[in-house]
């Protein structure tokens, strides 16, 4: 065992111990959703403006991405979105009054800690991370960033705050890689987003540590539409994650984020996420990044909750020599659709892109692999290569693979492999012939099958990753 | 002590073993020796409850007790080992990994109120051992069995029974593949093992491994029986003619 997969399996014991899926669906009282009406209005679109005390631009834009949301249709080539009932949900909510969230820990007040505390936050910040903003509802309520940082110039804040703190760099950005008028949930969130993360590094800064944030949905039928807007320099370097673990509901809710990602010439980014909405959300994010000149861009994502998730981080890689890399896992159980994969557009010369997923379906799940690859006519020497495996671990789940390449260019390498694999009875056998339970000799595989990915997270989220899987593997008929 | 009475074993429907008694005490060295296709490898699989077999008649007893109904885990913290004939490959989790997990389920079914033991002693346990067994220490952080040669997977195998300490080992053809020098650092394991007590059944279809393990009895299994057993005169018997004609 490696020293860092051993401090794995000890560190998560610090933290997680006694640690349940009900810890994760755990529910907070919240009354104060009573006072938002369900359902989409331009009146509630102006209403999330007003409130925010936001300039005339954000109302604007705003308007102009209700408008389209009003007028393009609900996608119909993925899973099937047709019970998803706009009316039905909440759009905007608050869980404190207060503006700017908090500075410190003790100002949270308590049900809201406790909430968190029961999710580890306060060691996870402790142990390993530079800077903390938790996103509770649809507001920021905690903050904190090491000096050193700001002393660095970088800014690490709610993007909320940033619209007033920062507007030149604010509106010089949002939503200029995500269009509103992309598609209906990218107008949607245009319209109706609150809260998320605003981090701009300049210009050849190098933050060691990683950056991290929460988010958490609590409310009924609440829809969360943070927006995370990243703005890395040229010849800057960095690493932002983002957890996202949600209480179980009887109705549906809706997830539509949005995360937009600028790699400036020579930078290189990392994002990372471990996304674990309950199983009666909606996921349908949107997340891309436009990669500059010889600048590199990583996605490592983790999706194990929602009902039905659609996720396809997307690599512009607009200079020549960019490159990015995509690794993924995703966990379809029980009543899941996990419809997840890769977006990346080749435009610059000699550019490279790299796609890793690691699909994993259980009692009845269907995971899908959804990948496309576009090379342009411009793209001379692009070399895109894609690996796809997937673990079915009974006979009522699914897998399947649709891959769509456009190749412009002659000079283009592009490579696809899938590989479709079955919890098998023989290695389950030996692993427990050694006195290793079966459901733990199960977890050991499939932790083992999402290794190669898990090991590029942070020591914190490695290990929230393995439990969440130790989770999902209770209870498994093999 | 593993007794076991009249088994009668089948695979779909199909009949591999056809009764076969054997009783095996502490200490005791068996070894069973057959032609391919005699029954042997599902005989070593059955003992430690591959869920394949379906078990038509007879019974197994350890120390006692019935384990028919028991897990193949259960079967193991109680004392039982399987070496396996052909290890299994799994990617994603290091031998260091896998073993530290078997060795804590032990820990932990022998003395729940003890703390596990912790990662460097148990690193540390492990490289010592390795050091014996004349093994890289660099498979200790390799995934279990990927790339390993069909001599350092048999070694392994034991390397993972002197880290479990079983009372009752089963070596499932554990001599085959390997060369003369493995073949010594594996029996010497099994020896000194067996020195402590442990009780062992080893499989195999060659005599070399005899030369270096003496067993105690030795059954000659043909069609899913034993037909001949016999003490030590036998097994030098067997070693010069060979059991084909028995």
């Amino acid at each position: 065992m490696s020293n860092e997969s051993l401090i794995k399996s000890q560190g998560k014991k610090a933290i997680f111990a006694g640690l349940k899926r009900e810890t994760f669906d755990h529910k907070n009282q919240s009354d104060y959703i009573k006072r938002f009406r369900k359902g989409l209005t331009r009146e509630l679109v102006e209403f999330i403006s007003k409130d925010k005390n936001e300039p005339d631009w954000m109302l604007a834009h705003r308007l102009r991405a209700f408008d389209h949301f009003n007028n393009l249709p609900i996608p119909t080539w993925g899973p099937d979105l047709s019970a998803l009932n706009f009316d039905e949900i909440c759009f905007f909510a608050k869980a404190t009054d207060k503006k700017g969230g908090f500075k410190s820990w003790e100002e949270v007040p308590e049900d809201i800690k406790y909430t968190f505390e029961r999710l580890g936050i306060p060691e996870a910040e402790r142990a390993v991370l530079a800077g903390v903003g938790v996103q509770y509802e649809s507001e920021a309520i905690y903050h904190s960033l090491e000096k050193e940082l700001s002393d660095m110039g970088v800014i690490f804040t709610d993007l909320d705050i940033a619209v007033h703190e920062h507007p030149e760099l604010v509106k010089k950005y949002f939503m200029k890689c995500v269009p509103p008028n992309d598609h209906k949930f990218a107008a949607l969130h245009g319209a109706v987003w609150s809260g998320g993360t605003f981090l701009y590094i300049p210009k050849g800064v190098k933050i060691p540590k990683p950056l991290q944030s929460y988010f958490r949905m609590n409310a009924m039928n609440m829809g969360q539409f943070e927006h995370t807007l990243i703005i890395v320099e040229d010849g800057a370097e960095g690493h932002y994650i983002e957890g996202c673990s949600a209480p179980k509901y009887g109705s549906q809710a809706l997830h539509a984020g949005c995360v937009e990602i600028f790699v400036g010439q020579g930078a290189k980014f990392r994002y990372s996420s471990v996304e674990n909405w309950s199983r009666d959300t909606y996921n349908l994010n949107t997340k891309r990044a436009i990669i500059e000149k010889d600048a590199t861009m990583e996605w490592v994502g983790g999706n194990m909750g929602s009902g039905v998730t659609m996720l396809y981080p997307c690599s512009i890689l607009k200079g020549d020599g960019s490159k990015s890399n995509h690794l993924s896992i995703a966990f379809a159980n029980e009543g899941q659709i996990q419809d997840t994969g890769a977006k990346i557009i080749h435009i610059g010369k000699n550019t490279s892109s790299r796609v890793t997923m690691k699909s994993i379906s259980k009692g009845g799940g269907a995971s899908i692999y959804r990948g496309d690859v576009k090379i342009t006519k411009a793209a001379d020497n692009a070399i895109s290569q894609v690996e796809c495996d997937a673990l079915i671990l009974d006979p009522i789940s699914s897998s399947d693979t649709i891959p769509d390449m456009k190749v412009d260019n002659e000079t283009a390498t592009v490579n696809h492999e899938a590989r479709v694999g079955r919890l098998n009875e023989e290695d389950i056998f030996y692993l427990t012939s050694r006195g290793i339970p079966k459901e733990q000799a199960e977890a050991m595989i499939v932790n083992g099958f999402i290794n190669p990915i898990v090991r590029g997270l942070p020591l914190e989220y490695a290990v929230e990753m393995n439990r969440l899987i130790e989770l999902e593997m209770e209870g498994s008929v093999g | 002590m593993l007794k076991i009475n009249n088994l009668h074993v089948s695979v779909d429907n199909k009949p591999i073993l056809n009764g076969v008694s054997l009783t095996i005490r502490p200490g005791e060295i068996h070894a069973v020796m057959g032609p391919n296709g005699s029954g042997k490898s599902t005989l070593c699989n059955v003992i430690m409850g591959h869920p394949k077999y379906q078990i038509t008649d007879g019974d197994i007893l350890f120390n006692g007790k019935s384990i028919l109904e028991l897990e193949p885990h259960e079967r193991a913290l109680m004392g039982l080992f399987l070496a396996f004939q052909y290890p299994k490959e799994i990617s994603g989790i290091t031998l260091e990994e896998f073993l530290l997990a078997a060795y804590r389920a032990h820990q932990k079914h022998s003395n729940p109120d003890k703390p596990p033991i912790l990662v460097f002693r148990f690193k540390k346990m492990l490289r010592e051992l390795m050091e014996k067994f004349k093994m890289d220490e660099k498979f200790a952080e390799r995934y279990l069995n990927h790339g390993f040669s069909g001599g350092e997977k048999k070694k392994s195998e034991i390397l993972q029974m002197a880290i479990l300490k079983p009372k009752m080992a089963i070596l499932d053809e554990t001599d085959s593949g390997l060369d003369v020098d493995a073949l010594k650092i594996v029996c010497d394991g099994i020896n000194q093992l067996q020195s402590d007590k442990m009780g062992a059944l080893i499989v195999t279809h060659y005599h070399r491994i005899l030369k270096h393990i003496c067993p105690d009895f030795v059954h000659v299994l043909k069609n899913g029986k034993i037909v001949k057993s016999g003490g030590k005169e036998f097994a030098c018997k067997l070693c010069k003619t060979g059991y084909e004609n028995i």
